[in-house]
């Protein structure tokens, strides 16, 4: 991320951060939650009559103090199991706090639990009808919003056919539509917003930076880091049922790696990341790779890269017995496992020669990330000559996951970033071809 | 109670597409939807009326008709069924709406307000098919009709009443959720539903007089087989003991409340 980005949301954070006591939409004091436990089930119902004392109790969360001003967007991070959920499952109301309170300011709506009550027999209609209605809607406002809802769901007749010949895909469109047919005080989004396919995620998106303009204060929880950053501009981290900080993203994702690679011990030794996928590790070990890290220009390692951003990849190889040669190699995959790049030391005429036990070679290869938003893995190999199938000293799969984020560029699609330079000629149209034509 | 109503009424528009799905989903795909929420009751009243009265043609003292049983079971069971409906569907109301709870805010109300209001339904339409079944057999009883309005909301009190206590704890205790059909059968034939009141011995009368759907299902009897208004002492008892219940459900329901979502 560029450095005037971040100065920019440290400015409006700073200036949220002011207004947040005067008019904060949401206000949590002291809030804690815990689950108590009884010598039984009737000890329990005894307790609502009589001061009988539960057996246990859990605190989930505890002391947890923070505002949330008008159209500021804040992220909920924290491994699973910090409290999360319960933090909004008492944000929302479903759940009531053990101590402290809530207080907010108008309605809240969350974008977790699209497509509640939805009956499969029910057409689109009757079922926004229905689902608005669950959120305390009237007929009349519902009737009055019906057109927008199906305007914007975009399905076409289905709206007026059975939901259970809807795909999946339309169903979301449709009860993403409904939730946000009334624009909420605050928005509570769950998981980078996966709804339905990319026209309508980036419309859904669209309509919520609408919401926001307009004041609506946004409260995203996620594990995904890319959407943190490029979403919000404060973060909170929760970590064992507390507030472990409070602050700007970035930060707050620096702190948040920080503690996930302290529990995973993952500071030298490569290991899978968690990204679900398996890593394969093949070859002799004449050679190995001892540490591979993304860094963005002069600074630490990250794992969330801006679109275009210049960053190196820094590889650390130890050798181990005396070799001939040794060449380089490293690959970036997609998502789903496409070759996006690769290339090694052999074609860059890099080869270095006559390696003697015990060395250390560091490589820093810089680039930009042209590359579309996802997440993205290296591979790399430890060869001598041009493939790894000939002395194949070390060969890593995802060896470091990164995630691609756009800040700041337009809008594009795709896994490649070729930004075009668009010239348009426009003539008047002439009499005498309008003639010509006629 | 007052915010709770309000609350009831804030979310009229839910109340009434819950109560109307829930008819849709039950009849849907079917070729001739509606008709058969008359069918169904038709056949069971049908049955009793034809096939019973065939086997056990026995007079009962006091209706003037050879199905004079048929007519004797039918009342009965129009109280019954609603009775039973209600009871059944709240002790599971908060479970099955688990979900529904866990992730969404509205008035709690709303859940047995649907309940009611399409056990309500359901009781109309064996209602309209008793009083034509009843008319096909010469049976009138117009003066005491009207009665069948109070008896419908007395009944709806009791079960109401004791459906929500059992339904709160059954949260907690699931227990609770596997017992009461048993108990409900004990219920059934400890009230003369099947069988005249007369017949109970009279060494039993005071035990099952303390049974208030024995008094219930009675005045049920009253109104639809003999034609005679129910006694007002036992309806106002009932009144108040259902009102009682209701309110003992609403208070525990209270209390309940903070630690219920977490039981779910």
């Amino acid at each position: 991320m560029s450095h005037s980005a971040a100065n920019a949301s440290a400015r409006s954070v700073s200036a949220t951060h002011a207004s947040a006591s005067k008019h904060a939409l949401l206000e949590v004091r002291e809030l804690g939650k815990a689950y108590r436990r009884y010598r039984n089930e009737l000890a329990r119902v005894v307790s609502w009559f009589t001061p009988i004392k539960p057996k246990d109790e859990t605190w989930i969360l505890r002391d947890i103090n923070f505002d949330i001003a008008p159209g500021e967007a804040v992220g909920i991070v924290g491994q699973n199991g910090a409290g999360k959920s319960t933090l909004l499952k008492m944000i929302t109301g479903t759940l009531r706090p053990t101590e402290g309170y809530i207080r907010t300011h108008g309605r809240i709506a969350a974008i977790l639990e699209l497509g509640m009550g939805f009956n499969g027999e029910l057409s689109g209609r009757q079922n926004v009808l229905h689902s608005a209605g669950l959120m305390g809607f009237t007929h009349a406002q519902i009737s009055e919003a019906m057109d927008d809802i199906e305007a914007f769901a975009e399905i076409g007749d289905y709206f007026d056919k059975p939901m259970r010949v809807y795909s999946s895909g339309m169903q979301m469109r449709v009860a993403f539509s409904v939730a946000t047919a009334f624009r909420p005080q605050i928005l509570i989004v769950d998981e980078a917003l996966s709804v339905g396919d990319a026209y309508f995620q980036h419309k859904s998106f669209d309509r919520i930076r609408e919401f926001q303009r307009q004041g609506t204060s946004l409260l995203i929880v996620s594990h995904d880091k890319a959407a943190i950053q490029s979403l919000c501009d404060r973060a909170i981290l929760l970590e064992q049922g507390q507030i472990l900080q409070d602050g700007l993203p970035q930060d707050i994702m620096d702190y948040y790696n920080a503690l996930i690679a302290q529990k995973e011990n993952a500071r030298v030794e490569i290991k899978p990341l968690d990204s679900g996928q398996i890593q394969t590790q093949s070859g002799t070990g004449e050679a190995s790779i001892v540490q591979v890290s993304l860094h963005a220009a002069n600074s630490g390692a990250i794992d969330v890269v801006d679109v275009g951003q210049p960053v190196e990849l820094r590889v650390t190889v130890a050798v181990h017995v005396d070799l001939p040669e040794l060449v380089v190699g490293y690959k970036i995959k997609d998502r789903v496992g496409q070759d996006v790049f690769g290339t090694n030391t052999w074609h860059t005429h890099q080869i270095e020669k006559e390696l003697v036990a015990g060395e250390r070679l560091t490589y820093h290869m810089r680039f930009s990330a042209n590359l579309g938003p996802g997440s993205y893995s290296v591979s790399l190999s430890l060869h001598s000559s041009d493939t790894h199938l000939t002395r194949n000293y070390q060969w890593i799969d995802h060896a470091l996951v990164f995630q691609v984020v756009n800040m700041e560029k337009d809008f594009f699609l795709g896994s490649s970033w070729i930004m075009p330079i668009i010239d348009c000629e426009r003539e008047a149209a002439s009499r005498s071809e309008f003639n010509e034509s006629t | 109670m007052l915010t709770s109503l309000k609350g009831a009424w804030r979310y009229r528009q839910f109340i009434a597409t819950s109560i109307r799905h829930e008819l849709v989903t039950r009849f849907a795909r079917s070729r001739i939807g509606g008709a058969w929420m008359i069918i169904h009751p038709l056949s069971m009243v049908l049955i009793y009326a034809l096939v019973l009265s065939a086997v056990l043609s026995a007079k009962l003292p006091g209706i003037e008709s050879q199905y004079a049983y048929a007519i004797y079971l039918t009342a009965g069971m129009l109280g019954w069924s609603l009775f039973s409906e209600i009871l059944n569907r709240c002790l599971g109301v908060f479970i099955e709406n688990a979900n529904l709870m866990k992730k969404l805010v509205f008035p709690k109300i709303a859940l047995p307000v649907i309940i009611t209001g399409s056990c309500l339904i359901n009781n109309l339409a064996l209602f309209m098919v008793i009083l034509i079944v009843f008319a096909l057999l010469g049976h009138f009883t117009p003066a005491t009709l009207p009665w069948v309005l109070v008896l419908t909301g007395i009944t709806v009190l009791l079960a109401l009443g004791l459906g929500l206590i059992l339904g709160v704890l059954n949260v907690f205790i699931r227990d609770i959720g596997q017992l009461m059909p048993i108990v409900l059968q004990f219920l059934f034939w400890f009230t003369p539903v099947v069988y005249p009141a007369e017949i109970v011995p009279a060494s039993l009368q005071t035990l099952i007089a303390f049974n208030p759907l024995f008094h219930l299902i009675g005045a049920y009897h009253d109104v639809l087989a003999y034609g005679q208004p129910p006694s007002l002492t036992v309806l106002m008892a009932l009144m108040l003991l259902g009102g009682g219940l209701v309110l003992v459900s609403a208070l525990l329901f209270r209390k309940a409340s903070p630690e219920m979502v977490d039981a779910l």
